[in-house]
């Protein structure tokens, strides 16, 4: 696996619906480190990490850059699980390499490995209608890190889940996902106290960066973590103001 | 399957049907009760079942090639957008023709074979397969291609794995649809211009005064056609078994 690189955005001006949405945007995500990207509804955290994804149809200004450069693409997951309900477990998660025509024996043992690592072991074979919300999205993070990319792109994927669940897979995704360069969108403090190595608050029109947060210890902290419930209410108050902003 | 159900709604349409003849009156010229009919029925019941032979090949052969051109049509419009501006306008337009005034045009030109019948049967399937197939397909779940985008997928693979499955039940909804109309164009054709089927057998008996023979021909067409639908209806449940539950059950 290649290092995985910075993210580097470097002023990105994009416009919605006449309203300029990002004006000269400048931030640097760290390499092989997670980072949440936290801030109210609607703000444009999606968009933004859209455009880190090179979605061709989106018109920016500015420059998105990996440094130092690689050749991997980026892995994405989001909210819905995507997936596709005429597969099994294991055919989703294999999406990627069915995709490209390249799967493998050795693709199909990886994704096994992960599959019990995830305890789905005994679910390979149904479909996802057979699965739970946990379970499904389960099967979408395996399938987001059966792409084996240096950079992970992940959009609220956790928050549609009920709150045991979502402890248990924000662990998990935690855990898997060391060493990538991960960047979590979330509006979820907690999450992002819990998941980030660094916290990016957004808010205001056009959006800016609020605040960068680097709470010590190493995710995913626990919840009762007192770095954690000692920010949480800052934090929590910081994304209020940014909304009425 | 509730097997009690459908019984006894035919046990009631049965007596309704003979309430009707006996309370009118009505002469057996003009309707025959079920009596009548199912003695015509059994009969001429070896007549019936040739000329239902011949229908039922007609409805089978339009099926299948309505839903071969229906579904190519679909796809050539999905893989061509420039294709898909000419083809798209010619398509809805071609609904507003009354397909049925084609069918002495038909016979005219493809004779009084099986043929007319067939392509009159084609007619009227390609259009509910063409357009639930291709509306199924332009539906496809965004964040799917997306992902699928982010993948790296190629084109044919993003059709075959994502697009094509994502549009099946729509496409099922058009078949059932087809199936559903497919033997009106078999029959249509039939009444314009033919030596067999059961349409033409119903034309024979109407001009005979056998009104009986006629209704027994219907009854048979009414069941062939049902037994078909419901035949498609369950195939599609299980070949496409991640669409909705919908038709009879």
């Amino acid at each position: 696996m290649q290092t995985a690189p910075d993210i580097v955005l470097e002023g990105v001006n994009l416009d919605f619906d006449g309203q300029p949405l990002f004006a000269d945007l400048t931030l640097t995500l760290p390499g092989g480190r997670t980072t949440c990207i936290l801030g109210p509804s609607g703000c444009g955290k999606s968009t933004l990490l859209k455009l880190m994804t090179g979605s061709p149809n989106l018109d920016f200004k500015g420059r998105i850059r990996f440094e130092p450069t690689t050749d991997s693409t980026v892995a994405w997951m989001s909210q819905n699980d995507l997936l596709l309900p005429w597969f099994t477990l294991l055919d989703n998660v294999l999406l990627g390499a069915r995709l490209r025509g390249s799967l493998s024996h050795e693709k199909r043992a990886k994704a096994l490995a992960l599959i019990q690592e995830a305890g789905l072991t005994g679910y390979e074979d149904k479909l996802p209608a057979a699965l739970s919300g946990g379970m499904r999205q389960r099967g979408a993070l395996l399938r987001t890190l059966m792409e084996e990319r240096t950079v992970i792109l992940m959009d609220e994927p956790f928050s549609a889940l009920d709150a045991l669940t979502r402890v248990r897979l924000q662990n998990l995704a935690a855990r898997l996902t060391v060493g990538a360069t991960v960047v979590l969108v979330t509006h979820d403090p907690m999450e992002a106290l819990r998941l980030g190595h660094n916290i990016v608050v957004l808010g205001g029109a056009p959006v800016r960066v609020l605040e960068t947060i680097e709470p010590a210890g190493r995710p995913p902290r626990e919840a009762g973590n007192p770095e954690v419930t000692g920010l949480y209410a800052g934090l929590l108050k910081r994304l209020m103001n940014g909304e009425a902003a | 399957m509730n097997i009690l159900r459908p019984l006894i709604l035919t046990a009631g349409f049965l007596l309704l049907w003979q309430l009707l003849v006996t309370l009118t009156g009505a002469p057996p010229y003009i309707l025959p009760g079920p009596l009548p009919v199912a003695h015509a029925l059994i009969d001429k019941f070896p007549l019936l079942l040739s000329h239902l032979g011949t229908t039922l090949a007609e409805i089978l052969l339009g099926l299948a090639l309505g839903t071969i051109l229906g579904t190519s049509a679909a796809l050539v419009m999905i893989l061509s957008p420039l294709l898909k501006r000419w083809m798209l306008p010619v398509l809805v337009v071609s609904q507003a023709i009354p397909v049925f005034a084609l069918a002495p045009i038909l016979v005219l030109w493809l004779g009084y074979g099986m043929a007319s019948k067939v392509g009159m049967a084609v007619l009227i399937i390609f259009f509910p397969v063409a357009s639930s197939f291709y509306s199924g397909m332009q539906r496809t779940e965004p964040d799917l291609l997306e992902l699928a985008r982010i993948m790296g997928a190629g084109p044919l693979a993003v059709l075959r794995i994502i697009i094509i499955p994502s549009a099946l039940p729509a496409f099922a909804s058009g078949l059932r649809v087809a199936t559903a109309v497919a033997p009106i164009g078999a029959v249509v054709g039939e009444w314009v211009g033919s030596s067999a089927g059961l349409g033409f057998y119903m034309l024979h008996a109407n001009a005979r005064m056998q009104i009986d023979v006629m209704f027994a021909a219907l009854t048979v067409l009414a069941v062939t056609s049902l037994t078909l639908y419901f035949l498609i209806d369950r195939l599609l449940d299980r070949l496409v078994f991640w669409q909705p539950k919908q038709g009879i059950q």
